[in-house]
């Protein structure tokens, strides 16, 4: 049995489209905030994790750019490719292990520098079959929308509520880059990007930072009155080829068994108070809340439009605007946890939800949701 | 301080091995016939034809030809531009099963206006029968066909 672990601090950038200062001024303002928080030294400090990738970046190695200004010299640091969530897990483990008492978890994007995300991730697919069709990250989530339609008779309306609802959120998170007072009937009106999808059904890229700090049982205790346990983690992989997947039933359903196994919960519904999800297309909130097991498939919407998500809701998903409201892309995992952290710590400040013990992060990565995870925290 | 931005452009050349089964896969393909490989454990008919099925863990080696018609599984109207996109937006991409294949291929449907969404959505659904469009110079690319049209 691996030893309890804690998130004892955090810390976040503002999301904005572009940030003045470089990659590495950045991760060291989040770092050192964090370590602050906490009252760690760098010298105390055991390891240090991170997420970025170096096609988002524009520099190779694009960990060793940047580990000495996320505290990491003379560490025994790696870095996890471009989900900051990942890098969660592989700092979770270390600690678990018992191997290091503390770890530090740093994920950052500058979307302001690199080439639109359609183009990179592009390069995501391979180059004889996928790669000369143009497939991309938002065509192919664009597909999996029309699929979701077709099969539940999901409607655009209902996309459109998810993006009404996280930007609204956004107004009460001073982070958010983007946010906004919407109507259905605005977003109904705004151009298509790829269709069913629209421009506000599609997160915007940002610019952000983001570091986690972890630590052991007792340490833990020792850094802060608020402990925020990490009870359970699971991430799966599916297929690589998108033609060869049921782009509706991917792995995020065996990521979250193997995460509620872990943390012993046998009704998310009831037992989780707050979700922090990666919807980077509006509709994927919906299919990710079937997929959790917050409701049964086709039945996302409901949930929604019963206000079950909702802020004041039994359930609510991504109260701080969610990936919507910005996507720091290979920080945007790790955002999701900082936030789930906050929330259960009772820290969230104006978006703080009532009566939090236990809190859902997720995150995915790669075309459609190739790869999920779900981490579960508690009190 | 005024912010100060450096730009600055990265292109390298690459290139990638085909493999065996690519190879002969393109070779076919080539001669406007289309292969998969048949998994001896779940008998689905994987479409391109590969080395392995994933899931079953085990080497395949029986051919099977499949038809250059089929379904579309799903699909979407582009119209917004990136860097290597295959044709000028906006175009239709989708996911298409092959008569005689269990998985799908994405590519290109077009031979008709595109230009308007509205009648674009009329034209095509889920599950919409396509028939290819080959060129007439095939090279053993996956653009050997041009598109796929409805039927």
């Amino acid at each position: 049995m691996p030893g309890k672990v804690a998130v004892v601090s955090w810390a976040q950038t503002e999301y904005r489209e572009a940030h003045d200062a470089t990659i590495r001024e950045m991760v060291f303002r989040v770092a050192r905030e964090a370590l602050d928080r906490a009252g760690l030294t760098r010298e105390e400090l055991g390891t240090v994790i991170t997420a970025s990738s170096d096609y988002w970046q524009g520099i190779s190695c694009s960990n060793e750019y940047y580990l000495d200004a996320a505290g990491g010299y003379l560490k025994s640091g790696a870095k996890a490719e471009e989900d900051g969530a990942l890098a969660f897990m592989y700092a979770f483990m270390r600690v678990a292990s018992g191997h290091f008492d503390t770890a530090l978890v740093v994920a950052v994007t500058k979307g302001s520098e690199i080439p639109p995300l359609a183009t990179l991730t592009h390069l995501y697919s391979e180059p004889f079959f996928q790669r000369p069709m143009g497939i991309d990250d938002v065509n192919a989530a664009a597909m999996q929308a029309r699929l979701y339609m077709e099969r539940y008779g999901a409607t655009p309306e209902q996309f459109a509520r998810v993006v009404v609802k996280n930007l609204g959120n956004a107004r009460r998170n001073p982070l958010a880059f983007r946010k906004a007072t919407l109507t259905v009937e605005e977003v109904l009106r705004s151009p298509v990007v790829a269709d069913p999808l629209r421009e506000p059904d599609v997160a915007p890229g940002a610019d952000g930072a983001c570091a986690v700090l972890l630590a052991g049982e007792e340490t833990a205790k020792r850094l802060t009155d608020r402990p925020v346990w990490v009870r359970g983690v699971g991430w799966s992989v599916s297929s690589y080829y998108l033609g060869d997947r049921d782009l509706l039933d991917g792995s995020l359903p065996d990521a979250a068994r193997r995460a509620y196994r872990m943390a012993g919960i046998t009704d998310p519904r009831a037992e989780i108070r707050v979700a922090e999800l990666c919807e980077a297309y509006s509709f994927q909130e919906l299919l990710w809340c079937e997929q959790l097991g917050f409701c049964g498939p086709g039945e996302g919407a409901r949930l929604l439009e019963e206000g079950v998500t909702a802020p004041d809701g039994d359930l609510p998903v991504n109260p701080s605007g969610g990936v919507l409201a910005g996507n720091p892309y290979c920080a945007r995992g790790l955002v999701r946890i900082a936030e789930a952290a906050a929330q259960v710590a009772g820290r969230a400040g104006e978006h703080q939800v009532e009566g939090v013990r236990t809190a859902l992060a997720h995150s995915y990565h790669g075309l459609a949701g190739q790869l999920h995870s779900v981490v579960i925290l508690g009190r | 301080m005024e912010p100060r931005i450096l730009k600055d452009t990265i292109a390298l050349p690459y290139q990638w091995a085909l493999g065996p089964v690519n190879t002969r896969f393109f070779q076919e393909f080539k001669e406007r016939r289309i292969f998969g490989t048949r998994c001896p454990k779940c008998g689905r008919v994987l479409v391109p034809a590969r080395a392995f099925c994933a899931r079953c863990f085990v080497p395949l080696d029986e051919w099977v030809q499949v038809r250059d018609e089929g379904t579309i599984k799903t699909w979407t109207y582009v119209a917004y531009s990136y860097v290597g996109q295959p044709m000028q937006p906006p175009y239709v991409s989708a996911l298409i099963q092959l008569d005689g294949a269990d998985t799908a291929i994405p590519h290109l449907v077009a031979g008709f206006d595109l230009s308007n969404l509205e009648e674009v959505r009329a034209r095509i659904r889920v599950g919409t029968r396509v028939r290819a469009v080959w060129r007439e110079d095939t090279e053993g690319t996956i653009l050997d066909i041009r598109y796929f049209e409805p039927v």
